[in-house]
């Protein structure tokens, strides 16, 4: 006989969709409402144009993706964008965008919204490349921000210097193109929030070391979403307060994710959107997926903590950094992205190695599900080293191949074989079998 | 005398184990030409670029999966099967995932005395990127004095630039020869002498240059010199391949490849302050599509003054199957190509080992077109 967990529905989950969708709309609606609509990739310097006023932020990821869970929308996107010569292999987020662009229809209705420039960044081959064709095809212009990417946690002064003069020369573009004068109150309010936000999200993931969990990576997707969107948004700190004090209060009370947690599993990648449901099925089992290095560093804050663990960083503010001028924020802001473990795992794989190998210690982890994802090759840069990293340390790691938003290249049976088969060889069973 | 070139690429494994025992130095391998190779040549020690073998092999796969370049896997798969023994560092610039990718498999499964990676900006056309980059080129050049013992003297600089400007030199004179209506040289020959360049000491290969120049400048054969061909693309030193192309009735008299011009175009312009010098001769170079990532592209312009100033009348684009950076660029390539110059172009992917058969009826049809559109 299995002991149950209590369980119980996560008030904040609805909330956090409301997030979402009213993210959606406000891109769509942004120039209706008279505000400034700026393309960005995966979210990176999204609090830049806060001194321009009024804005909305079209970013390129989390709309690929959401265009991967619309099977007939994503197929017509992926076509139109390969009729226009471009390969099937690439970044699949890109092609999803490009082919929702090229037809000129919005998934949220209507026609694609014109964004008014663009801010570009690269941490992949992919990035610019995306938003230079974008320009190209909408005639705006763009401005460049090179990021320094490091293995390591790089901060030093030059470093520094480099991404804050570089945001900078961006503010003085900014002002230059849309003939607005440029807020610093807002920029500083605007970075409080990135900090404040992206710490908090820090936080509640590392709530889920406890046993049982409170929360699944299914549920995750949802929550972390405005972390990726609107983090620089005061809504948006106050949804994280709010969801740090449940997820607080389920852990303080045992209420777990999964009333029958018998078998923690940790995610790598990206999943395969459209096919969520891997994570109901893996519950047959008893094993909730606690979360990803893609949901819990993407746009979360970690640093060591004294104790040695992992867990929130603290905000420049906390570390005693000023926060009153333009300059101040800027440079904030360069530190914070700079110290991003997520970055550090996208440029070589020894970073991620040691990423995970402390992740399943301290969150108690049974074994580790790699999606090898043929839709983002940034993701997937050391996979396998991650693999035989944690082999070599005697961690289960299973591997399935896919594609995170384009189904024409995932196997659904071959899949869920290959998720049986890792399930036995843990010794699960089937808790009706 | 041109064979040497194409000899000294074949046994450059063998080469490099030779320099080593001549010179009681050691040999760094690097991953892309975005790499300084001058600082490295400045520390005595012989900079080699890492290239495919063109063997099936079945080694690469458990750490880099299909999804990536077969020319990255073909690389791993060099070092696992232990042919790149002699190495005793490898170092990397920030470029293609994919080759990072190799630096990183590479660094965790085969032994070696250095490492370094070298974050080097994407958008190379960022005023601030050249200051930013020269600091960086100093850590390295700090980093490789720790290694070797000893430091890099402004005079070491000053005459490895010296020594790489006199490669890029007369590799260009070698270039201008191909302007001409029958070019004493051909695609396949020039591969050779860019690829050989990589893998030898530059002031022995600037030998064999000088002498390919006077013997060149004298060459009479009676090759026809057929259509005028550019080739356009990604990492490519498969110089049969080329010779194929060649033995159609065509002649490659320019390219836009990094076992071509782009490894060499531009020189360091020597200053003060050497690593800014290098730093900007790098961030000023034709750039890879991974570095064009302004609203301007200018690799574009600068491929459109290549086939202006060569006479091209057609393009092949080779690209290594699932190379990113370029399979972004050749849609928006091919249609400049087509509209702005009207020079048509073939598309061919490559693989480690190409279907030369298959290339062959291709690339014969390709001629074919372009023969009957210039009567």
């Amino acid at each position: 006989m299995i002991k149950l967990h209590q369980t119980k529905q996560l008030q904040m989950w609805q909330k956090a969709k409301e997030l979402r969708l009213k993210y959606f709309k406000e891109v769509q609606t942004a120039k209706e409402q008279g505000k400034t609509l700026v393309l960005v990739d995966s979210g990176s310097f999204i609090e830049l144009p806060a001194g321009l006023g009024g804005y909305a932020c079209l970013e390129g990821h989390p709309y690929g993706a959401t265009v991967g869970m619309d099977l007939d929308f994503a197929r017509e996107c992926a076509e139109a964008t390969e009729a226009r010569g471009y390969a099937r292999d690439l970044c699949v987020y890109t092609r999803n965008f490009w082919g929702s662009m090229f037809l000129n229809r919005y998934y949220f209705g209507g026609e694609f919204p014109k964004p008014d420039f663009t801010i570009k960044r690269s941490l992949c081959d992919t990035e610019s490349k995306w938003l230079q064709v974008c320009c190209e095809h909408f005639h705006i212009p763009s401005f460049y921000i090179d990021f320094p990417l490091y293995p390591d946690s790089r901060t030093d002064k030059e470093d520094i210097d480099y991404l804050a003069t570089q945001m900078n020369d961006c503010i003085e573009w900014m002002e230059k193109i849309t003939h607005k004068e440029y807020d610093d109150e807002q920029l500083v309010r605007a970075a409080r929030n990135e900090f404040r936000t992206t710490s908090l999200w820090a936080e509640i993931c590392a709530l889920n070391k406890a046993v049982p969990a409170p929360l699944d990576q299914k549920t995750i997707y949802t929550l972390y979403f405005p972390t990726v969107v609107s983090r620089y948004q005061d809504e948006t700190v106050h949804f994280y307060e709010e969801l740090l004090a449940e997820v607080k209060d389920r852990v303080a009370n045992n209420i777990a994710a999964l009333a029958t947690e018998r078998c923690r599993l940790w995610d790598d990648g990206i999943p395969p959107w459209y096919f969520l449901r891997l994570y109901r099925y893996l519950e047959s089992y008893g094993a909730v997926v606690l979360g990803s290095i893609y949901t819990y560093t993407l746009h979360g804050a970690w640093a060591d903590q004294t104790d040695g663990s992992w867990g929130r960083a603290r905000t420049p503010e906390e570390r005693g950094m000023p926060m009153k001028t333009r300059e101040d924020a800027l440079r904030a802001l360069s530190l914070w992205y700079l110290e991003k473990p997520i970055y550090q795992g996208m440029c070589l794989p020894v970073s991620k190695n040691k990423q995970l190998l402390r992740i399943i210690k301290e969150w108690h982890i049974d074994g580790t599900m790699m999606h090898l994802n043929r839709g983002c090759e940034g993701l997937v840069l050391g996979q396998m080293e991650n693999r035989l990293a944690l082999l070599k340390e005697h961690n289960p790691v299973t591997i399935y191949e896919g594609n995170s938003a384009d189904k024409r290249e995932f196997d659904e049976s071959q899949v869920m074989d290959r998720l049986d088969a890792f399930m036995e060889s843990l010794g699960m069973k089937k808790l009706d079998s | 005398m041109l064979e040497e070139f194409h000899e000294q690429f074949n046994q450059r494994h063998q080469y490099s184990r030779d320099w080593k025992a001549r010179n009681n130095s050691q040999v760094i391998g690097y991953l892309c030409t975005y790499f300084p190779e001058e600082i490295i040549y400045a520390a005595g020690l012989l900079p080699v670029r890492l290239l495919g073998g063109h063997e099936p092999q079945d080694v690469a796969e458990r750490h880099i999966p299909t999804m990536f370049c077969p020319f990255s896997r073909d690389v791993l798969a060099q070092g696992l099967l232990g042919r790149y023994a002699y190495l005793d560092g490898l170092v990397d610039a920030f470029t293609c995932v994919h080759m990072r990718n190799v630096f990183g498999s590479w660094t965790l499964n085969i032994p070696l005395k250095y490492q370094y990676y070298l974050f080097t900006p994407v958008n190379v056309r960022n005023p601030r990127a050249k200051t930013y980059w020269a600091i960086q080129l100093g850590k390295f050049q700090k980093s490789l004095e720790e290694f070797t013992g000893h430091p890099i003297s402004e005079a070491a600089l000053d005459s490895a630039i010296q020594v790489y400007n006199h490669s890029r030199n007369l590799l260009r004179q070698i270039y201008e020869m191909r302007k001409s209506e029958a070019p004493p040289v051909t695609g396949a020959e020039c591969m050779e002498m860019v690829v050989s360049s990589q893998v030898m000491d530059k002031q022995e290969h600037n030998q064999l240059l000088e002498k390919a120049l006077v013997e060149l400048n004298s060459r009479k054969d009676n090759r026809q010199t057929g259509v005028r061909l550019m080739l356009i693309g990604s990492e490519n030193d498969d110089t049969e391949f080329v010779r194929m192309i060649e033995s159609l009735g065509s002649t490659v008299v320019s390219d836009d490849h990094c076992t071509g011009s782009r490894y060499f175009w531009n020189e360091v312009v020597p200053g003060k302050d050497r690593l800014l010098s290098i730093s900007s001769r790098y961030m000023d170079r034709p750039p890879c599509p991974q570095k064009d990532v302004e609203d301007i592209r200018f690799r574009f312009l600068h491929i459109k003054q290549l086939a202006q100033d060569y006479n091209v009348q057609g393009a092949i684009l080779v690209q290594q199957k699932f190379c990113s950076p370029h399979e972004l660029d050749f849609p928006a390539l091919k249609a400049f190509l087509q509209e702005e110059m009207n020079i048509p172009s073939l598309f061919l992917e490559v693989d480690v080992t190409i279907p030369l058969g298959q290339f062959r009826t291709r690339v014969e049809a390709f001629l074919e077109m372009l023969q009957l559109q210039l009567v």
